[in-house]
């Protein structure tokens, strides 16, 4: 399972602080999300754009990110054009599509990817380890970050054992196809999946409690404040406060 | 045999697995500093569950447990048994969580209230004392069957146990990898109960080899006759010391 396939990447990016990356994304992703006006969100849009193009992410590894967002907004798209009340711009069939919901529409494609390019290109490439850790740093609620902690670590466990049953299934022979024999295998490998990942979760604890873990993780990294934290700072600064200005004030 | 060096005292444990036959059955273990012991026994035979009755990772249905001369009921007890014995799991996936192998084998130290220096320091001369020196940042999901069974160990070993309770340590591991566990079990110079199938690991490690079968250790009479300080390929022909 690829989850961390970017934290390799060195770039300028990467080397900032986790816990200023967090707050970063955070304050940007507030401001898009309360904009309007579409320059404003058009202008985001392409800082994100250039932000992630200094990150170093392939282009491939970008799209494979914004495609589940993406399908989310698809749907947006079939229905806000004709659910949204204003002027009627065309008819399809019976169906009117206003101008106004089709705008809402673009708005919120633009927000969302200008939010998930800012999310891939500062939170993407860091460790999960390192993102928790910076987490708890910044005081988030404990039980929060235990919870996003073992989250990914199972992720990770169930997804090697599905690969291990869909191994073992094709090994003999196995074909899906529209009949019963099918559903109940998957079924049975669901089922499966569940006892085992939680079987093996037992283990993990218990392993992790011989070693004296008392529901405490402690961290070997160091965060510390650098000149390149300093620099990211004062440019999101400036992107947040040009953003702002440009949505709060009537520039005639 | 001397109580003050009584580490493990368990009497009548008896533990099943719920809606499932008893997996030991009023098991009694005496073990002491300074041993070597080996265990060996059929699958199914209750070696895996015992080590994990001790850790209190297990609770017996009855009989007790005395470790280190205290009795140990509840968690709060366990958590000392757990500093001072180190337990090596079957699997080494179970045992390695962390995303880099330093950060996975300063877990313990860290969890024992080491400062971040300190602990850093324990996993880098442990690893070196395993000849790992060089793995500190090697991704522990990544790592080969014999490197994780090697980083496990070290996990184990940098909490400074007083005692190992190892479960199957060389199980399907290559002859270079096993050489390695033998030789580092033979320098360590620590107490240790060993599972395993191989005999001849067993053998030329431990002390004295009990056998387990149907919850119960059986004790071999003519082993237990007299103490123990070579290795036993033949322990149940009789014979003389000294």
């Amino acid at each position: 399972m690829a989850v961390e396939e970017l934290i390799s990447i060195d770039s300028l990016i990467n080397r900032i602080d986790p816990r200023v990356k967090i707050i970063e994304v955070f304050f940007f992703s507030i401001v898009v999300a309360v904009s309007n006006s579409l320059p404003v969100l058009l202008s985001a849009l392409i800082i994100s754009l250039g932000i992630i193009l200094t990150a170093g992410i392939p282009a491939r590894e970008i799209f494979r990110r914004l495609v589940p967002v993406n399908i989310m907004i698809i749907f947006l798209w079939f229905f806000l054009p004709f659910t949204t009340e204003g002027k009627p711009l065309f008819n399809i069939g019976t169906l009117a599509v206003t101008h106004e919901g089709l705008i809402y529409a673009f708005r919120i494609s633009i927000k969302s990817n200008a939010m998930m390019l800012m999310l891939i290109s500062l939170i993407a490439s860091t460790p999960i380890f390192t993102l928790g850790h910076a987490m708890l740093e910044l005081k988030m609620p404990k039980k929060l970050v235990h919870l996003f902690f073992f989250t990914y670590r199972y992720i990770h466990v169930m997804d090697k054992e599905y690969i291990r049953l869909i191994n073992a299934i094709k090994m003999r022979g196995f074909r899906p196809g529209t009949n019963l024999h099918t559903y109940r295998t998957f079924a049975y490998i669901v089922g499966m999946l569940l006892i085992k990942s939680f079987d093996r979760m037992q283990r993990v604890r218990n392993a992790m409690l011989c070693r004296g873990f008392k529901g405490n993780f402690y961290t070997i990294r160091n965060f510390s404040f650098k000149k390149i934290d300093a620099i990211s700072v004062a440019l999101m600064i400036v992107i947040i406060m040009l953003l702002g200005v440009m949505e709060w004030t009537t520039i005639t | 045999m001397d109580n003050n060096n009584l580490i493990i005292n368990l009497t009548d444990i008896s533990f099943s697995y719920p809606g499932e036959p008893e997996v030991l059955d009023k098991l009694n273990l005496q073990f002491s500093r300074n041993e070597k012991t080996g265990l060996m026994g059929p699958n199914g035979s209750g070696k895996t569950t015992l080590f994990h009755i001790i850790m209190g990772l297990l609770k017996p249905l009855s009989g007790s447990i005395e470790i280190f001369g205290k009795p140990a009921k509840e968690e709060k007890d366990f958590i000392d048994v757990r500093k001072r014995i180190g337990l090596l799991f079957q699997d080494a996936d179970d045992q390695l969580f962390s995303p880099t192998v330093l950060e996975d084998v300063a877990f313990g130290p860290l969890n024992l209230g080491k400062s971040k220096d300190e602990a850093i320091d324990i996993a880098r001369k442990t690893l070196e004392f395993l000849d790992l020196a060089g793995f500190e940042d090697r991704i522990t999901y990544k790592l080969s069957g014999g490197e994780k069974r090697l980083i496990s160990l070290a996990t184990v070993l940098a909490m400074e146990p007083e005692i190992l309770l190892l479960d199957e340590p060389t199980t399907g591991l290559d002859e270079k990898t096993k050489t390695k566990i033998k030789k580092t079990l033979r320098e360590l110079d620590l107490s240790y109960i060993l599972i395993s199938h191989e005999f001849d690991l067993l053998s030329e490690i431990t002390d004295s080899i009990y056998t387990m079968d149907k919850g119960k250790i059986l004790f071999d009479k003519e082993v237990h006759l007299h103490k123990h300080v070579h290795a036993h390929p033949h322990g149940s022909c009789s014979h003389e010391h000294e």
